[in-house]
């Protein structure tokens, strides 16, 4: 469903990412880990458009067809686009109204290691933020409570519930989303990235910070959201128990490069990915 | 003696207040949203100014005799094309700096800000002008004592209502509609309001728009009552404005009005009990005295550092 080919990241002269190229397999538990500093977020940055990647392919496959999601933050101009007017009135297109939130819109969502809830607005204010598709925008409608903007509101607030009570947060529903302890904060925001009925959606270290039990209960939640749901997931874990447990498929990055993919199995095994992790926990024990 | 004079100048303060207040709420809005003072938005009240004179001349070329639609036609038409000036500005000037440095947009405000003003000049003349008043009379407050000639004019109260009303308006527009709640979204944290599918750069562009259209209000009202203008109101009001937005705490909308009546309470009794040459340094001296002790300003929260 996702196809990463060739994809650099540079921060002035440091190479954040160095041709990473993977598959992101529709229905299917992705995991991406590697030791600290690897790129891994920087990965999932590019893909939700939260950095413009150097250069490099990132395409979604969907029901409508193939969307480019580095295209859609607006490239810049180059004078050979001028023999081909197609492809400039695309390009002028994005660079007038892309953005990030087209990749939300192309169904690519994700959750921040650090959480970043609306801390002042209610959890179920959270949740209908993120249902763009759903509510009534026009101003005047929503001033005068029209019969349709009411009906449209309460379309998204059951929306909202449903979610809040998939991940458990049925009573948090009317507190402020700051108020709440970390762990329900976490959950809010997987809520409120599924509000926004992504196709792929994107965890990053969804269990930091868990206890035992409550990655536990994560874990179901994750293959509950593909099995039920539809939704094809990407994580960054630096947990191997929940990665060995729910993945489909372990991508393997050091450096900024891929070092190994393949099944969980597979990955445990490859002597590249010892060595990686072997490195880093000798550093850490130290 | 004294009683009346406090009547009379609590009436006029707060007019004055209301004034201030509506285009405060554009300055604390757009701080808000994205951080950055728009020093051109005092320049949008001036060209209110202007089109409320050109909205008017035209309708009574058309003859349009009524004043309380002339009223009603030209404050929509006004808004129309402030609104439209909003938008502009944040398009060409502010919208291309989103990730610079925090200095080169209000640089650029402050270019936009003279571009309008000698634009202004150089298209209407540089004298001062002036409308004919359209709405005559008012209410003496008290029936008869010595009070009795404490007055206020039917300019004067239409534009307290006006402000009451447009400020309810606005509320409720950022209360309850999807629009105002994605605002808010976007005042809490930009890059995540994208990262869930807003667009934010139309939330900001229409944060820019209900500013312009807040000053609008003001710059139509101002002219009916005052009857006078040129091409440099907008300095001397948006500095005020500016001030009312800081003392009741910037950012936040309540305090942009109680900031703004306060202010004009405050400009309005020195004149009367003191001196009426001073006011502004009594002013300014004022927003001195509540940010020593409230930094944040009467209704703004204490600034926290995010990370």
């Amino acid at each position: 469903m996702l196809t990463v080919r060739e994809l650099c990241m540079r921060f002035g002269g440091v190479m954040a990412l160095n041709r990473v190229g993977f598959d992101v397999a529709a229905g299917s538990v992705t995991a991406l880990i590697g030791p600290n500093g690897a790129g891994k977020t920087t990965v999932f940055n590019c893909i939700t458009g939260f950095y413009k990647a150097s250069s490099g392919q990132i395409r979604l496959r969907g029901q409508t067809g193939e969307i480019d999601l580095i295209a859609i933050l607006g490239e810049p101009l180059h004078v050979g686009d001028a023999w081909q007017p197609g492809k400039l009135a695309h390009k002028i297109y994005y660079k007038m109204f892309g953005g990030a939130h087209l990749a939300t819109r192309a169904g690519v969502v994700r959750t921040f290691q650090n959480v970043r809830l609306f801390k002042e607005m209610t959890a179920m204010e959270n949740l209908l933020v993120a249902q763009r598709h759903r509510v009534d925008w026009r101003p005047l409608s929503g001033l005068v409570q029209s019969r349709r903007f009411r009906r449209a509101e309460a379309a998204a607030v059951e929306r909202g519930w449903y979610w809040l009570d998939f991940f458990g947060l049925g009573e948090d529903g009317n507190r402020l989303a700051g108020e709440l302890p970390y762990g329900r904060q976490r959950r809010l925001e997987m809520a409120r990235a599924m509000c926004v009925e992504p196709r792929l959606l994107c965890l990053d270290e969804p269990a930091a910070g868990l206890n035992p039990r409550e990655t536990r209960e994560l874990s179901g939640l994750i293959r509950q959201l593909r099995d039920r749901h539809g939704v094809t997931v990407c994580l960054i874990e630096h947990d191997m128990g929940l990665v060995m447990e729910i993945s489909d498929h372990v991508v393997v990055l050091d450096h900024g490069q891929v070092i190994a993919t393949g099944t969980p199995r597979e990955v445990g095994e490859d002597p590249l990915v010892l060595e990686a992790y072997l490195g880093i926990s000798g550093e850490e024990a130290a | 003696m004294t009683g009346h004079i406090f009547a009379q100048q609590a009436v006029n303060g707060l007019v004055l207040g209301s004034v201030y207040g509506l285009i405060a709420v554009g300055y604390t809005m757009v701080y808000g949203i994205i951080g950055m003072i728009n020093f051109a938005h005092g320049e949008i009240y001036m060209i209110a100014a202007y089109l409320t004179a050109i909205f008017l001349a035209g309708l009574t070329l058309l003859g349009l005799q009524s004043p309380p639609l002339a009223i009603l036609l030209v404050l929509a038409a006004t808004i129309a094309c402030t609104a439209l000036y909003g938008w502009s500005v944040e398009r060409i000037a502010y919208r291309p700096l989103r990730h610079a440095n925090r200095l080169a947009p209000l640089i650029s405000a402050i270019g936009i800000s003279l571009i309008l003003q000698n634009y202004v000049r150089l298209s209407q003349g540089a004298r001062t002008q002036g409308i004919p008043s359209i709405l005559d009379g008012g209410f003496h407050l008290f029936a008869s004592g010595p009070d009795a000639f404490v007055r206020l004019t039917h300019a004067q109260l239409l534009i307290v209502v006006t402000a009451i009303i447009s400020m309810f308006l606005l509320h409720f527009f950022i209360a309850r509609t999807a629009m105002g709640r994605a605002c808010r979204a976007v005042q809490q944290d930009r890059v995540m309001a994208s990262l869930l599918g807003v667009n934010t750069d139309r939330v900001i562009a229409i944060v820019f728009v209900l500013g312009a259209g807040m000053a609008a209000v003001a710059g139509v009202l101002v002219t009916l009552n005052y009857g006078s203008f040129d091409f440099f109101i907008g300095f001397v009001a948006g500095i005020k404005a500016f001030t009312a937005a800081v003392l009741g705490g910037i950012g936040s909308l309540p305090g942009a009005m109680l900031g703004g009546v306060v202010l004009g309470l405050a400009e309005s009794f020195f004149s009367g009990f003191v001196n009426t040459d001073y006011k502004d340094v009594f002013a300014f001296s004022l927003l001195v005295l509540v940010l020593i002790f409230k930094p944040s300003g009467l209704l703004g929260v204490p600034e926290v550092e995010k990370v």
